[in-house]
This record gives C-alpha cells, sequence and structure tokens, in this order.
C-alpha cells in the first residue's frame, strides 16, 4: 500500500533506493515494534477478554443460561437495550446537526461549539452523572418544581438516558466533522443550483457521502452507551430490575459472590462489543473501496 | 450497489430502535404493587429471604396483592444520599440510625422522632464488629491491641461512606478508651496508628469484604459479624478465621418507614406490615440463619443462635452518647476521623 502512496514523479531507480532504505535500516526496528504491539495487544486485551469468557463458561452452559435468564439479569439486558435504543438516535440526529453547522457554515462562537462538544470527554463520568443529580434530585434546582408536577428524573429511566446521551454525544459528531470539512460544500452548491431542495440535497448528497463516518460514529456512540458505568452508577440508584443496567448488574453480581454470574453477564457485554468490532471490519473488508472512494471525494 | 446495502441498514436501525421504545413503554406501564426498600452493603442476602417469606404472607391475606420488594444496596450513607436526592424509598433499612437521622433532617419525608415508632430503637436484629483474618491467623491478631504493631494491614472501609466503618471505628476508640483509662491522648494516638496501617478505604462494607477475600489485600478485615460468617459460608472454613476481640460494639441496623414516599405512591399499609413482619418470630428466625443476631432468641433455631460467641458489647447511647453527638464528634467534617486519618503518600 505504502509503495503505491509515494510520488509518481519519482524515477524507479530513486524509488527502489528510498525503499530500500526505509526497509534496510527497519528490519530490526520493524520486528521490536511488531512484537512489542503483538504482546501488548495480548497481555492487556486479548487475556482479560478470554479470561471473562472462561470465568463465564467455569460453571457451565447451564449455570450460564441461569444467569443470563435470572429475571434481574433480563431487566439489566432490557434497560440497556432501551437506554441506548434511545440515547444512541438522539445522538445521530444531533450530532449529524451539529457536524453540519460546523462543518458547512461560518458563524460566531464556531470554536466554542467545537469546544463543547468535546466537553464530555474531558469531563469524568462521575461528574457527568452528578450534575444530573444537582439538576433534578429532590435538593437540586428542578427538585420541588419536578417533584410537584410528580415527574421523576434521577433515580429513572430519563436520568439513565440524559446521563448516557451526554457521555456518548461527541462520538457522532467527533466522527462526523472532520469528514465533511474536508469533503467541502461543492456538491451541495452543485445540487442546489441544480434545483434540489435543502431536505434532499442532504439525503442524496450529504448523507451518502458521509455514511462510513457516521456509521462508525453510530458502532462507537453505541458501544460506549451500553458499556458507560460511571455516569450511570451516580443516577441510577441501584433497584434490582428496575434501573441497573448491564454494566451496574455486573457490578452487583460480583459483589454478591456470584463470579460465574457476574462474567456471565460481563460475557454478553464483550460479546456485544466483539460484534461491534466485527461489523465494522466487516464493512471495511466488503466495501473499502468505497470506503477509500467516499474518504477521498 | 453499496447505496441499498446503507439505506437497508439505516431502516433495520430505525425500525429496530422503534421495537425497543414501545417494548420499554409497555412493560414500564405495567401497574404493579412493589415496595421499594433502601438498604446498606451486607444485607443482600438476608432480605432475598425476607422479602420471599413477607410476600408469601401479604398475598396469602391480602386481596391487593404485591407483587415485589425491590432492593437497592450500597454503602449506608451513599444510600441516605440518594434517598435525600429523591430515591423513591418505602423503607429504608441502613447500617446506624444516624444515617437515617439524616434523611428526616434534610429531606423532612420522615419525622425526626422515627427511631420511636418501633421496639427495641427500631432495629429488628442486631450485629457486632470482628476481625476476619487469614487461615491460621498468620500475623496472630487477637484483639484491637495487635491491630496497631507496624506491618499489619487492615481493610476497613470509609466511614464517611459506609455505616460498618463507623461502627469499626467507634469499636476501636471504645477498646482503647477502656485500655487506656480514657485517657484522650493516648486513644487518638491508638485510633491514629490503627488508621495508618489501613492501605486502602472502600465505599462500601461489601466492598471491602471483596478487597480482602477476592483480591486478597491486607492481614485483617474489620467485619460485620454477618459479613465475617458469610464469607466463611461463601469461601469455605478453610481459607478464613474468625477472631472475636475482648470487647465490640452492639450494632443496631434501624429501619423506617419514609412516610412521604408511601403515602405519594399509596403504599403504607404494605410497607409498615413489611416492617412489622421483620419483629414476627418467622422473619426472627430468617434473620438469625444469616448470621444476625435476632431480639427474639426462642425464635430462632438454637444452632444458629450458637453461632454467636458471648462477648462485652459498648453501646452507642451509654459511651457515645448516641449517634446525634458520635456522628459530628468522629464523623462530620474537622471530627477526629479527619484529624488522625493522614492517606498513605
Amino acid at each position: 500500500m505504502s509503495d503505491a502512496a509515494l510520488p509518481q514523479f519519482r524515477t524507479d531507480t530513486a524509488q527502489k533506493r528510498d525503499t530500500r532504505r526505509i526497509r534496510g535500516e527497519g528490519v530490526v526496528v520493524q520486528a521490536v515494534l511488531i512484537a512489542v504491539s503483538l504482546a501488548f495487544l495480548a497481555l492487556f486485551l486479548l487475556l482479560p477478554l478470554v479470561s471473562v469468557f472462561v470465568e463465564a463458561g467455569a460453571r457451565g452452559w447451564t449455570a450460564y443460561k441461569a444467569a443470563v435468564t435470572e429475571p434481574d439479569a433480563v431487566a439489566a439486558i432490557h434497560l440497556t437495550l432501551l437506554v441506548a435504543g434511545i440515547a444512541v438516535p438522539f445522538n445521530v440526529v444531533v450530532g449529524i446537526a451539529a457536524a453540519w453547522a460546523i462543518a458547512k457554515f461560518e458563524f460566531r462562537g464556531k470554536n466554542l461549539l467545537i469546544s463543547l462538544i468535546d466537553l464530555p470527554f474531558s469531563v469524568s463520568p462521575v461528574i457527568s452523572g452528578l450534575v444530573f443529580v444537582l439538576l433534578f434530585g429532590a435538593q437540586g434546582y428542578f427538585g420541588a418544581w419536578l417533584k410537584a408536577n410528580d415527574v421523576q428524573i434521577v433515580f429513572a429511566l430519563p436520568g439513565l438516558v440524559l446521563a448516557t446521551v451526554f457521555v456518548t454525544f461527541p462520538f457522532v459528531a467527533r466522527e462526523l466533522i472532520p469528514h465533511m470539512q474536508s469533503l467541502g460544500s461543492a456538491d451541495e452548491e452543485a445540487a442546489l443550483t441544480l434545483g434540489a431542495s435543502g431536505w434532499r440535497t442532504f439525503l442524496t448528497i450529504t448523507l451518502p457521502n458521509v455514511k462510513w463516518s457516521l456509521f462508525y460514529g453510530v458502532l462507537l456512540c453505541n458501544a460506549r452507551a451500553m458499556g458507560e458505568f460511571g455516569a450511570v452508577a451516580v443516577v441510577s440508584g441501584k433497584i434490582r430490575g428496575l434501573t441497573n443496567t448491564m454494566p451496574l448488574h455486573v457490578e452487583i453480581l460480583y459483589n454478591e459472590y456470584m463470579s460465574a454470574a457476574a462474567f456471565a453477564v460481563a460475557s454478553l457485554l464483550a460479546g456485544l462489543a466483539l460484534v461491534t468490532l466485527a461489523l465494522k471490519t466487516l464493512l471495511e473488508w466488503r466495501y473499502s473501496d468505497s470506503i477509500a472512494a467516499s474518504r477521498r471525494h | 450497489m453499496t447505496q441499498p446495502i446503507f439505506r437497508r441498514v439505516l431502516r433495520a436501525g430505525l425500525v429496530l430502535g422503534a421495537f425497543t421504545l414501545c417494548f420499554g413503554v409497555v412493560a414500564g406501564a405495567r401497574a404493579q404493587t412493589e415496595l421499594l426498600n433502601v438498604s446498606y452493603d451486607p444485607t443482600r442476602e438476608l432480605y432475598r429471604d425476607l422479602n420471599a417469606a413477607f410476600i408469601a404472607e401479604w398475598n396469602a391475606k391480602n386481596t391487593k396483592k404485591l407483587t415485589t420488594i425491590r432492593q437497592s444496596h450500597g454503602g449506608s450513607g451513599a444510600q441516605a444520599r440518594t434517598v435525600i436526592d429523591g430515591l423513591n424509598a418505602d423503607v429504608v433499612t441502613l447500617a446506624l440510625a444516624g444515617d437515617i437521622d439524616a434523611i428526616a433532617q434534610r429531606s423532612k419525608k420522615l419525622p425526626e422522632n422515627w427511631q420511636t415508632r418501633l421496639p427495641n430503637n427500631s432495629s429488628p436484629y442486631t450485629s457486632t464488629i470482628v476481625f476476619l483474618v487469614r487461615k491460621g491467623n498468620p500475623k496472630a491478631l487477637k484483639d484491637w491491641g495487635d491491630l496497631v504493631k507496624p506491618g499489619v494491614q487492615i481493610i476497613t472501609p470509609n466511614p464517611k461512606t459506609s455505616g460498618g466503618a463507623r461502627w469499626n471505628y467507634l469499636a476501636a476508640w471504645a477498646y482503647a478508651d477502656k485500655a487506656f483509662n480514657k485517657d484522650e491522648a493516648k486513644v487518638r494516638d491508638y485510633i491514629g496508628k490503627l488508621l495508618a496501617n489501613v492501605p486502602v478505604l472502600d465505599t462500601g462494607a461489601r466492598g471491602a469484604t471483596t478487597t480482602f477475600t477476592q483480591r486478597g489485600i491486607g492481614d485483617v478485615l474489620l467485619a460485620w459479624e454477618n459479613e465475617a460468617f458469610l464469607a466463611l459460608h461463601e469461601f469455605g472454613a478453610d481459607k478464613f478465621d474468625i477472631v472475636v476481640p475482648s470487647l465490640s460494639i452492639l450494632a443496631e441496623p434501624p429501619v423506617a418507614l419514609v412516610d412521604a414516599n408511601v403515602d405519594a405512591k399509596g403504599t403504607r399499609a404494605e410497607a409498615q406490615a413489611y416492617l412489622d413482619f421483620l419483629y414476627t418470630p418467622k422473619a426472627q428466625a430468617i434473620i438469625a440463619k444469616n448470621y444476625y443476631r435476632p431480639r427474639n432468641v426462642e425464635a430462632a433455631d438454637p444452632k444458629d443462635i450458637a453461632n454467636f460467641p458471648k462477648l462485652e458489647l459498648v453501646t452507642i447511647d451509654q459511651d457515645f452518647g448516641g449517634w446525634a453527638k458520635a456522628q459530628p464528634t468522629h464523623f462530620g467534617d474537622g471530627g477526629s476521623f479527619d484529624q488522625l486519618y493522614k492517606p498513605a503518600r
């Protein structure tokens, strides 16, 4: 791949000399680098992942099935899917809007907006959860009003969704902004000149152009939404079977000396991560040409 | 070629999302009479058994059925905080009266005299603090005095968030008070040395137990008696020993109805019956089986009662002037714990 990327105007000999120099010096360095990365991956990523599945299966298939079909576990799985099912589409819509605004328009406060999008990355998840308790808790700014109107936000589904949306917001926007910026707005201008409406331009030009970035954004956003622990732990209230998401349920099981069950539920989460990874790899492999085309566009 | 695929994925995603949404809304809308018991860390197993027994008893007698009793567990102080912040607990069953006092004072959801509403200081069971050590007691830790020896690692949770840790702290204080004839300088010196031997402060009792038993950190765990027995039961008696010190504290974990919440939810009758149930012979037997000391010893299986060693127990009311005094003196901002605890650098 890298050879093909070398500038074409060089002579053949110059190109060979360059390549040889790069490779010649590199043999040892290359071997060391590869060994170090592989060892690191095996030790810090593969080993823990394998151990999750080994521990999960430690007590056999029946125990595994019992752990993941137990009512509290099923409730946790439902809740996690529900929270992600609300948070991810919301972040897709708002993420596209924000990326669109930043990439295609010039306006005052644009840099401020970009920094704000990154805010959830730089804030500790515990703080992200606590701000919602401060705002919507019984002693919070809106606490009295919410209570008077019988609305429960923290320690219920809305709080979990809010915290998840907050924590996972940057993923879609962050993926889209650089891509949209590099695309420029020439295609859209052409479509508009030809008489297409704004909405049609968006659907037929902009969205297809950025579909791969959007897809990655959604995958990452979803993975984090399902796996989020810190922010969700603060606003959950930890009511079993009601406000416990999968990551919280894993901790509870572990603390109740039910390691095998804890790892069984953890293996479901790990499985989701693996599916995400496989999906991403598959798409990259199957549509590599189209991805490259849309990137180069 | 690629565009239809992309559209299909998008459409499938939307349909899936819509389904999840509908499903969740339907699941949430199903009407159920249920109670929420917000409890402290080590009572998970206890209330699992008690709840099943109470639901069976209630549903046999009443037409308005009770489907579930929901549980929430965590460090006692942290749990009190979430109830103050709006967690809709019907009943709170916490590690110490001071935490329920905090709920009464800050949220006004129950009257300040809550502890007089049920028998035995509103505590249907008691416990005490014992030592859990590694099998064979390799560091020969027999009493509180041995804990301050150099090189002994003590596991105890953070008294700021954990009720059990506050009982631990006061038990140690009571021992030192007696050992040094109420010489406060020496008592403080002892507590300072004790805290210096603590490598890590977990937020709740269960977290501390996990640190000691599963992560293998420390020589001795200062534990609730019930928590120590449970660890023996879970991991086998060949891994740990329980050491009963010469003196400990009578821990009274109280229970209370959260009036404002039950009235808003219309669950007062169920919640009150639930708390009264805890004092019945049936519940007292379950309590003893789960290694808590029952108030009604006759109701329990004598085999379970034989587990509990006899030892000298001081009380919070006689020796520390009650939680209203002990809480600010020792655990409030700038209290004795803040003065004496110096985190390892």
